[in-house]
């Protein structure tokens, strides 16, 4: 019999990621995948599941969950209080939520994104090699709505031993450092100084696509149109209001705005848990 | 030939170049050659590899900077034309902008399929939505504005214009393009029971084949 997790709440938006679809950038796909990749990576690895095993996505108000077999989860990422059956359970570390019993993802207390692994991994059907579900083309499984039921991998038999899971917390001011370029010369040099001395602050319109973020407009030098090019993870696009966006994983493979600079992509995990007002410096490096 | 000179190579972060070419020609056939040199075994490992109008992205590079001087000193063979293998897509010219069209290109409203199918396209580069091809081929005069109020839905299946390019939109998206005719069965522009789920992947030679041209419907 194959093992079900019922989605008895869905939160404001669920979703199943693992390490994302590579390769076909060319094709109009996006990587897509977990935004925090280190926190799916360590809740895998406290559960002995393989690094890139399906997990869920929840962005702030959490989700909850019923297995139709005892599982052993974790959950982590951004904080948040987790309840079996109404009863306090264990934040960041391995929790055995029995048959039938309610897993219950709660609200964030800080950062924006908590990913809860599975025992064994979440198995819907790979869509191009990956089960993450892509937002901006709609690829892989549709966010999580009441009453679906996400079938489960079977689990290791012997979970790795691990005393130690440093999750890192989310962050309260967000340093994002930057490589100028590719199109860095369409900008002013008044405006290369401005975004790498002004404070920004995360804007609560981001999502998977992006990190948007509100402050000082960047002025451009050159006003033509840019012919639409690739886009890399981690681009910092600048539309034509001048507020930077930062490319998350769902971001479009190519583009017609300029990219002023480009974050190295360790620095995202934090983009991805830094919540809507939270200050931003973009710093060369 | 497009030789070293007219290639510019730029970083874009640690893992990726973004390659600038003059125009679409040289891009096309210095995306060729990326591929030629990839298939070959001669290119170091490199994540993906993604045309854009006048650029070509190289990501997951392990060494950008070493990539880029050799890239420099590439000699890149001007691409032979080639109409061999196009794929055909049958259209129906049946679209609401057709009247546009024609004012715009100056023809009578059954000029347009005339014209739009009778030459070959290439996929430039694919973005937008899975299986959106970017179709050059057009003759200079014949490139159109987007529309000045996008459309909240075009359907699956429109083949559409818009500045230098041909499109088919493979699923019912918002959309800003002239809107000239209907591929009518566009399941096949993104099939994912296939290997390629892309029809048309970047370098594909097109022509659209009109339906019922000259009252010949069955």
């Amino acid at each position: 019999m194959t093992a079900g997790l019922t989605v008895v709440r869905p939160g404001a938006l669920t979703t199943v990621q693992d390490a994302g679809r590579r390769g076909h950038a060319h094709l109009g796909v996006p990587r897509s995948g977990a935004l925090d990749a280190p926190a799916m990576t360590l809740a895998n690895r406290l559960l002995g599941n393989t690094p890139d095993a399906a997990v869920l996505e929840t962005t702030l108000t959490g989700c909850a969950l019923r297995p139709d077999r005892a599982v052993t989860v974790v959950v982590g990422g951004a904080p948040c209080p987790v309840t079996v059956d109404e009863r306090p359970a264990a934040w960041g570390l391995p929790v055995r939520v029995p048959a039938g019993a309610v897993l219950d993802v709660g609200a964030v207390t800080a950062g924006v994104r908590s990913y809860v692994a599975v025992a064994g991994g979440v198995a819907v059907e790979p869509v191009l090699g990956s089960r993450s579900a892509d937002l901006l083309s709609g690829l892989g499984p549709d966010p999580l709505r009441a009453g679906d039921v996400l079938p489960l991998g079977t689990p290791a038999p012997q979970p790795a031993p691990a005393d130690l899971a440093p999750w890192p917390a989310p962050p309260a001011r967000l340093t994002l450092p930057l490589r100028l370029g590719p199109r860095a010369d369409w900008f002013t040099p008044g405006a290369l100084r401005t975004l790498t001395s002004a404070t920004y602050h995360v804007s609560q319109h981001s999502n998977r696509i992006g990190l948007r973020t509100e402050g000082p407009p960047l002025a451009r030098a050159s006003t033509g149109e840019l012919p639409s090019e690739g886009m890399v993870l981690g681009a910092v696009q600048v539309p034509p209001d001048g507020r930077p966006v930062v490319f998350l994983h769902d971001h479009p493979t190519t583009g017609g705005y300029p990219v002023i600079g480009v974050v190295t992509e360790p620095a995202l995990a934090a983009a991805a848990q830094a919540a809507a007002g939270t200050p931003v410096r973009f710093t060369l490096g | 030939m497009t030789g070293s000179r007219s290639v510019r190579v730029r970083l874009a972060g640690r893992r990726a170049l973004l390659v600038e070419l003059p125009d679409a020609e040289q891009t096309a056939a210095f995306h060729t050659e990326l591929l030629r040199r990839r298939a070959a075994g001669t290119l170091p490992a490199l994540g993906e590899i993604v045309p854009g109008a006048r650029t070509v992205l190289l990501d997951g590079v392990t060494h950008p900077e070493q990539l880029a001087r050799r890239i420099a000193d590439w000699d890149v063979p001007s691409r032979a034309a080639d109409d061999s293998g196009a794929v055909e897509i049958p259209v129906r010219y049946d679209g609401p902008d057709l009247p546009h069209v024609a004012a715009l290109w100056d023809v009578a409203v059954e000029e347009v399929a005339v014209r739009h199918s009778a030459y070959t396209y290439r996929v430039a580069f694919c973005g937008f939505a899975p299986g959106f091809g970017y179709l050059t081929g057009l003759p200079t005069e014949l490139h159109l504005p987007r529309r000045d109020t996008p459309r909240t839905r075009v359907p699956a299946g429109a083949v559409a214009l818009a500045g230098p390019y041909s499109a088919v939109y493979p699923r019912a998206t918002p959309g800003g393009w002239q809107l000239i005719g209907t591929m009518p069965d566009p399941a096949p522009l993104w099939d994912l029971s296939r290997d390629e789920p892309a029809l048309l992947t970047p370098g594909t030679r097109v022509r659209f084949v009109a339906e019922g041209a000259e009252g010949g419907a069955p």
